[in-house]
């Protein structure tokens, strides 16, 4: 038995199919055989076709109601995996994608693997690799519990790249009534305001931990990033420091960045940090403690003030 | 409420992690600490329990070592701990670890059970989703905010866009962020106290849970290291050099 059918678990964000869901299908036109996707989501028009240059030939297509609708959408899956029995099944490490996709490893009781950054398919053999100890190390992993294998991916492990001119069949499937699983309600959405280059795209990202000192210290974080074009980046710390909102945190627990520069700034590069930014082009540094592990990871490492280095380097950017 | 927090003991961040070289296994000395961030799932359980005078029990899974991470935890002011610790059970994949918690969890009773989004050491990030699913209760994660009004259960849950508001009548499981609120210091009297609370030591077979392997650690090799860098002491003029990287990598 080998892997004849992939499913991409797409979850619909704001009209879009989330990026990490495009990549993964990418990823798994490689696997040859029949690739679907479970999108969860309104279902706008455009993304059916998005879906389709990607590579599925079926939408599975849920859509929410007010509920909070993991426990619904992992219990609509185990039913759709029971009827047609697909072999791999990729989910991305978000929150809803985490969500699904654990409590579908429960429902199903099979095996599932997280922060997977390669997917590698020989014949009966899934194995993925993931990184460990910030990155220091891979370790390679294989299922041995039988169909379906369940993965959940690192963002930005794979380009995504349209491949394909397919108009997907779209099936309906409709969410199932689950009892106090299903209980949760949504009852408001806050959308924050984005404002310059997106985190995940920026071809700059200047990114502040709590060496900074305080949440009026990043000021000058803004102001260099607003120069060079730039998005701003955060460390875990200064988010629950609510110095700064989520989507700007970078690392295990937030967004991966691979921009052509990263500017660190005041931020010591605990192994959660490094691995959302480690495979960044240039990396360059500025902390005043010569044995933050952050330098171990960059191409320039500036020990020094930053209240000091950032100030001059604004200046003299502005002056050219 | 009884409240069930799920907390895990982990090698000291500080110290460098190894791997057993022959099981691939995370090595865990005897002195293990409490994951940092289930600090702040322990004080939103006390706030929880402290509000509709209920209780506050810890569940943990791994080798209980001398317990230090349990009695941070218990000095805190959980009422006790229930320690899952099994040789069968090293190296347990997320399944089996959320069997074995929820397993545990429903031998005691609750209302509301409460555990970080992902551990320090091992951050797989989905045993609270899976105990959600074999407890049959609605998994309310990644709080940044919670709130109980009533019998209803709110929080902010944060997404990759903002936060979403969600709420739902107990029984609930709650992952919190750190952020969720800021935990209380033990105190001299909690870290007294925390000395004779009730520690229940189980294995799987008490909780009836069979331990399967889903999953084989196949190979583990060191990451291609990245050449090393230049590091520079700030003389006044270290904005120079970075201009020059910014030039050379013509992002300006």
């Amino acid at each position: 038995m080998a892997v004849n059918t992939t499913w991409v678990f797409v979850e619909e964000q704001e009209g879009q199919p989330a990026a990490i869901s495009l990549e993964l299908l990418t990823k798994a036109r490689t696997f040859g055989g029949e690739l679907g996707a479970v999108l969860l989501g309104a279902g706008a028009e455009e993304v059916f076709a998005e879906l389709g240059r990607y590579g599925a030939t079926t939408v599975y297509h849920l859509t929410p109601d007010n509920r909070l609708p993991t426990a619904a959408a992992a219990a609509a899956l185990a039913e759709l995996v029971a009827s047609h029995g697909p072999d791999l099944l990729l989910f991305g490490l978000t929150s809803t994608d985490r969500d699904v996709a654990g409590r579908l490893s429960a429902r199903l009781e099979k095996p599932i693997i997280s922060n997977a950054i390669e997917i590698a398919v020989d014949g009966d053999d899934v194995t993925i690799t993931n990184e460990i100890f910030g990155g220091a190390q891979l370790v390679e992993t294989a299922f041995r519990a039988g169909a379906p294998y369940l993965v959940i991916a690192r963002p930005k492990s794979f380009p995504a790249e349209p491949g394909a001119e397919a108009t997907p069949e779209v099936i309906p499937v409709t969410l199932p009534a689950v009892g106090q699983a299903g209980a949760a309600v949504v009852t408001g959405r806050h959308v924050e305001e984005r404002e310059g280059p997106q985190l995940e795209e920026a071809a700059i990202v200047v990114a502040a931990g709590r060496g900074m000192g305080s949440v009026e210290k990043l000021a000058i974080v803004d102001e260099l990033a607003g120069l060079l074009g730039a998005a701003v980046g955060a460390t875990r710390a200064i988010v629950d420091a609510d110095w700064v909102p989520y989507s700007r945190q970078v690392g295990q627990t937030g967004k991966t960045v691979k921009p052509d520069v990263y500017i660190a700034c005041g931020l010591s590069g605990a192994m959660q940090h490094l691995v959302g930014m480690k495979d960044s082009k240039v990396i360059i540094a500025i902390n005043k403690d010569e044995e933050a592990p952050i330098f171990g990871a960059s191409d320039l490492g500036v020990v020094g003030d930053v209240h000091k280095v950032l100030p001059k380097l604004v200046e003299a950017l502005k002056a050219r | 409420m009884r409240v069930m927090v799920c907390v895990k003991q982990i090698p000291d961040p500080a110290s460098p992690y190894e791997l057993d070289p022959d099981t691939h296994y995370l090595q865990r000395p005897t002195d293990q600490v409490l994951d940092d961030t289930d600090r702040y799932g322990v004080e939103m359980g006390l706030m929880i329990a402290e509000q509709t005078e209920g209780s506050v029990s810890l569940v943990s899974m791994g080798p209980a070592g001398n317990l230090q991470g349990i009695r941070q935890a218990l000095a805190m002011g959980a009422d006790q701990a229930i320690v899952v610790d099994d040789p069968g059970l090293r190296g347990a994949d997320s399944l089996t670890t959320a069997r074995v918690l929820s397993a545990a969890i429903s031998r005691e009773g609750f209302d509301v059970v409460i555990a970080g989004t992902e551990s320090t050491d091992g951050y797989s990030g989905v045993v609270p989703q899976q105990i959600a699913e074999f407890l049959d209760v609605p998994a309310l994660t990644f709080a940044k905010k919670v709130e109980l009004d009533g019998a209803t259960i709110r929080i902010e849950r944060q997404t990759e866009y903002g936060y979403d508001i969600v709420e739902t009548p107990a029984p609930v499981l709650i992952t919190v962020t750190a952020g969720v609120v800021e935990p209380r210091y033990p105190t001299f009297k909690g870290i007294m106290a925390a000395k004779s609370k009730p520690i229940d030591h189980v294995t799987a077979a008490d909780l009836e849970v069979t331990v399967t392997a889903g999953q084989e650690i196949l190979a583990v090799r060191p990451a291609p290291e990245r050449a090393a860098g230049e590091i520079i002491e700030d003389d006044g003029e270290a904005h120079l050099r970075i201009i020059q990287l910014l030039e050379q990598a013509k992002v300006i």
